[in-house]
């Protein structure tokens, strides 16, 4: 007979008898292991061993969520274009199984606060985790979110944490002239557990949309405190910390916005404009290379001269080994456009205050001030594919990625 | 039928179950954070009874951190790998009921959203299954041993926040359930104590104050009610015998109610604010200045059922509100009172339209909140017809019990996807197994011989776990009996007699027999020397020296000589061995008084 998860069923094994319902096998569980919840809720693992049986006792019933978000058809119109993460991790109840995607009806419905206020229309593009987006992801959000602005006055994006600020920067040059904002929102505890830091960004990012705000931002809690959410601008923000609920930082600057009970911008931002200027072909030769010592020139030869850009985080001020300058050199010549970062993270670089610095620069690398490596490298492919002044682009000022100035207050 | 089954929470000594910080409790508070926590519902889009309860409330969470938390307590690093040696603790525990040890152990979440963890959840697991402890009583099942986490440590109740510290937060507990197979209050208490002395035998578990608790559930039909926290075990005579008077009186009132054929189909909340608008209540008053209403509902044929020499719906109700956070309720059965005139009372029976044997009911809160609690009070009504009601309670000193929240259901119980699950190594399983010590019954067996005692001292050596301090002072003096009466007669008499015990260390304990070993004092002389160090915090073994015998003798004659006329009565030795020792101060032995005693009268008495 066939089981599956779900199922109710009796187990003999030569330790005694057990009744619980079927649950799907978990990863780490042992070969011969069947797990199964018992009638107390407790699920547990039973060893196969000779005497073991397994008799079905009822099939699973399949129950369906009857809930659905109302069509206000009144209040703010706002889209909600879910793409998966944490913010949309759900547990099957019945059989315990994480599952990678819950409804935006679901999410939204389990903030009352909502009230009448907005009228949402929300679909899912993807249900992945974030590790598992790429540049032909990002494409598609990106025509999506422009087709949402035809009837929209903002774009809300439940997104994974780990490369949302990837995302963020992407669309940030992908997508100009904005006729609203693009909140792009995540959570670091998954919806399903009461403690989750979802529903206070998702309100915040509600909120967002009734202000002026054309620009794309990364809405995440403040501190550590579900008190206060900050809305990041796309191109400066980076995860910092891989599980606090306040991991997400700007870099180099403030944020744009702080979100309590109202939303208080605290940054120069670019207001709503529009017609929406899409450009969206991206380079994807393209590679983020991290420094460390005793880099292997050859090997990074090889790489460099398989592709059309690289980013490098150098270490301090941007700096690579006197060793590598002439594969820089070689590769630069060869017409691979080459930008210095730092991964310090922190501050500016600067090639001219050392000898290697500025050895670096005539041998054709190019600094790119306080540009965070995973923007540059974001903004190297939307370069190379849109312009052919590479160079001058990559060191203009295009989303806010570049901060003429950097005050004390702003560090860590 | 009684029926009662315990639950019992012990603390372990080692670190945190799912962090390496220490588990202790800490006053020293290095920060703070605040938090909400929501209901989910499940994916039927169905809420759990007792979080919905509690969401209601619209609590903030504010906790407190210490220097032995984390960010796994903080909620802000998932869960380490489950702590070794608590795990270790818990089979050990299984295999001492007989349990069964589940051959892969899953953590699962079980949803708790007062506050008391940061998660919304407390991690737990079933580590053994099916056992039991065999009694004078008989076999009492032990269907379950979990390990889980400890919650975190309430500190303040405000109005609309809870105040939490996270020095609590995951300290490893064991988890034991009786089945409810109990019959009699003393045979919970005497399952208690055998769990207790396993629990400690096991020499990993923390002890004092809050470190053991006990929840007890008590049933007289087949409902079960769940009376949680129950630190002390001489509450659970009066907790059982509390509940079984309130289940009573609950099944009862489900038979007035059948009998009076009063309907629960419907009832309407009015706003009755504007009737009492100028009420002498304080409580009224001050709710509506506020800006609360005054909400009520008429209730048919209910007159003295909410409180009568008979019913107490009434507290029943009170309860319900105030877990919602609305202090109380007014009620006709208790009106006038409380400041609200008859004719308050009558302008609100002839609103509702009132006959003779119906009653009425209101509260006083924000609009909102007290809506809500109307309609949890209009449910407690509405179940109130079925009898007694499924639900969690808490103890008070009295012994008298209160509501809690509903009892949850299974549905609250979802897995622990951030721990790995746990297969036991057979070679680990096997030395636990080896090295188990010794079951409750072996011990009482141990005792009895090696001190020389009965088995009701030996049983009650173990219960109030003198075993060590016994050991230590038959190592220095080895007469059982006379430790024996130190500990449980002579120190709780000086303690009723008003005497501050805490003072008498096993340090004096330990002088006190070395000086009998060395024959400096007599044993009688113990109760003495303690009462007279309590008074003066000294020590002074000279006082208590052993009289020589003419000094002794001279003492006994003097007593003999001024009792003289009860020479040749029957009950002479009785009466003069009492005045002697009282003389005498523990100076001589007992035996060595009667002998020369008996022997002083008898030359009297010729």
């Amino acid at each position: 007979m066939d089981f599956e998860p779900g199922d109710l069923v009796e187990i003999k094994t030569k330790q005694g008898t057990y009744r619980g319902v079927l649950m799907p096998k978990h990863i780490f569980s042992g070969d011969d292991i069947i797990i199964i919840k018992l009638e107390n809720g407790y699920n547990i693992g039973i060893k196969k061993d000779d005497s073991f049986s397994m008799k079905l006792i009822s099939k699973a019933e399949s129950k369906k969520m009857i809930k659905k978000i109302k069509d206000h058809k009144k209040g703010l119109k706002v889209s909600v274009l879910g793409t998966g993460g944490t913010i949309a991790s759900y547990v099957d109840y019945r059989t315990g199984a994480v599952k990678p995607a819950v409804s935006q009806e679901e999410l939204l419905l389990a903030i009352p606060e909502i009230g009448d206020k907005y009228d949402i229309r929300s679909r899912n593009l993807f249900s992945i985790f974030s590790e598992n987006m790429d540049v032909e992801h990002w494409k598609i959000i990106a025509k999506e979110v422009e087709k949402e602005f035809n009837d929209s006055s903002g774009i809300i994006i439940p997104h994974g944490t780990d490369t949302m600020s990837y995302t963020a920067s992407a669309l940030s040059f992908m997508l100009q002239n904005l006729p609203g904002p693009i909140v792009m929102v995540g959570a670091q505890r998954s919806s399903d557990r009461p403690s989750s830091d979802a529903y206070l960004n998702l309100l915040a990012s509600l909120k967002l949309m009734e202000t002026d705000l054309g620009e794309v931002v990364v809405t995440m809690h403040g501190t550590t405190s579900d008190s206060i959410v900050y809305a990041h601008r796309g191109v400066k923000v980076r995860k910092m910390h891989t599980s606090r609920r306040d991991a997400f930082r700007s870099i180099n600057t403030r944020p744009i916005a702080e979100i309590g009970e109202n939303v208080k911008f605290i940054s120069d931002y670019r207001k709503k404009s529009g017609p929406i200027i899409p450009k969206i072909a991206m380079d994807e030769r393209a590679i983020l290379l991290y420094y460390y010592p005793n880099m292997d020139r050859d090997i990074l030869y090889d790489i460099g001269s398989r592709v059309h850009g690289i980013i490098i985080a150098g270490t301090g001020l941007g700096h690579v080994s006197q060793n590598i300058i002439p594969v820089i050199r070689d590769l630069v010549r060869d017409g691979v456009f080459i930008g210095i970062t730092s991964q310090c993270i922190y501050g500016s670089v600067n090639l001219n205050v050392y000898a290697t610095g500025r050895e670096m620069i005539r041998a054709g690398a190019v600094p790119l001030y306080d540009m965070l490596p995973e923007v540059a490298y974001v903004k190297m492919m939307w370069a190379m594919a849109n312009f052919s002044n590479v160079k001058e682009i990559m060191t203009k000022n295009i989303a806010g990625e570049i901060s003429e100035r950097r005050v004390g207050l702003d560090y860590v | 039928m009684f029926k009662a089954g315990l639950e019992i929470h012990q603390q372990l000594d080692t670190k945190k179950l799912f962090c390496s910080c220490e588990s202790y409790l800490s006053d020293n508070v290095q920060g703070e954070f605040r938090r909400t926590l929501r209901p989910v519902q499940s994916e039927m889009g169905e809420y759990d009874a007792a979080a919905m309860m509690e969401s209601v409330r619209k609590r903030t969470f504010k906790y407190q951190i210490t220097e032995n938390s984390c960010l796994v307590e903080m909620d802000e690093e998932p869960p380490h790998e489950v702590n070794k040696e608590a795990l270790e603790i818990a089979i050990e525990v299984s295999l001492m009921f007989h349990c069964k040890i589940v051959d892969e152990i899953h953590f699962m979440r079980k949803l708790v959203i007062d506050g008391s963890n940061t998660s919304g959840f407390q991690r737990t697991a079933l580590v053994g299954i099916n056992g039991y402890i065999d009694t004078e009583f008989g076999r009492i099942s032990i269907p379950t041993v979990c390990l889980e986490e400890e919650a975190a440590r309430k500190i303040e109740e405000r109005e609309g926040q809870a105040v939490y510290r996270l020095d609590r937060l995951g300290i490893p507990l064991i988890e034991i359930t009786t089945g409810a197979d109990m019959k009699d209050p003393s045979e919970v208490k005497k399952i208690a104590q055998i769990i207790g002395y396993v629990l400690r035998s096991t020499g990993k578990v923390k002890r004092g104050l809050g470190s053991i608790r006990q929840d007890l559930n008590v049933s007289i039909d087949t409902t079960r009610v769940e009376v949680k926290g129950v630190s002390r075990l001489s509450l659970i005579d009066k907790i059982v015998k509390y509940e079984m008077e309130r289940q009573n009186m609950l099944i009862e009132l489900a038979k007035e109610i059948s009998n009076r054929k009063i309907s629960t189909d419907k009832f309407k909340i009015e706003d009755i604010t504007d009737i009492l608008k100028n009420s002498e209540s304080k409580i009224i008053r001050n709710g509506i200045s506020k800006g609360g209403r005054v909400l009520g509902i008429a209730l048919p044929g209910f007159k003295g059922l909410l409180k009568s020499d008979k019913f107490r719906l009434g507290r029943e109700l009170a309860d319900v509100v105030r877990v919602l956070g609305i202090p109380g309720i007014f009620h006709s059965d208790e009106l006038p009172n409380y400041g609200i005139s008859a004719e308050e009372v009558n302008k609100i029976k002839d609103f509702f339209k009132l006959k003779d044997n119906d009653a009425f009911l209101m509260l006083v809160s924000d609009p909102d909140k007290a809506k809500e609690g109307l309609k949890y009070i209009i449910e407690r009504i509405k179940a109130a017809k079925n009898g007694v009601v499924p639900e969690t309670r808490g103890p008070k000193d009295d012994g008298t019990t209160e509501f809690l929240r509903p009892l949850p259901g299974k549905e609250r119980m979802y897995p622990e996807t951030d721990v790995p699950p746990i297969q036991i190594d057979s070679n680990i399983l096997a030395k636990i197994k080896n090295s188990l010590p010794k079951s409750y019954d072996e011990k009482v067996n141990e005792i009895m011989n090696e001190y020389n005692l009965s088995k009701q001292q030996a049983e009650q050596i173990i219960n109030e776990s003198m075993e060590d301090k016994f050991k230590k002072l038959f190592s220095i003096y080895d007469d059982g009996n006379a430790i024996f009466r130190t500990l449980f007669n002579t120190i709780p008499e000086l303690e009723s007699s008003g005497m501050d015990v805490e003072k008498i260390t096993m340090d004096i304990l330990e002088k006190i027999f070395q000086a009998l070993r060395q024959n400096e004092i007599v044993k009688e002389a113990i109760p003495f020397i303690l009462e007279d160090f309590l008074r003066t915090g000294n020590i002074d073994f000279k006082k208590f020296k052993v009289l020589d015998e003419h000094d002794l003798e001279e003492i006994i004659k003097s007593i003999i000589k001024l009792n003289e006329n009860l020479l040749n009565k029957e009950n002479i030795e009785a009466v003069l061995m009492g005045k002697i020792m009282k003389e005498v101060k523990g100076r001589a032995e007992g035996s060595k008084v009667n002998e020369m005693l008996k022997a002083l009268i008898k030359k009297e008495e010729k």
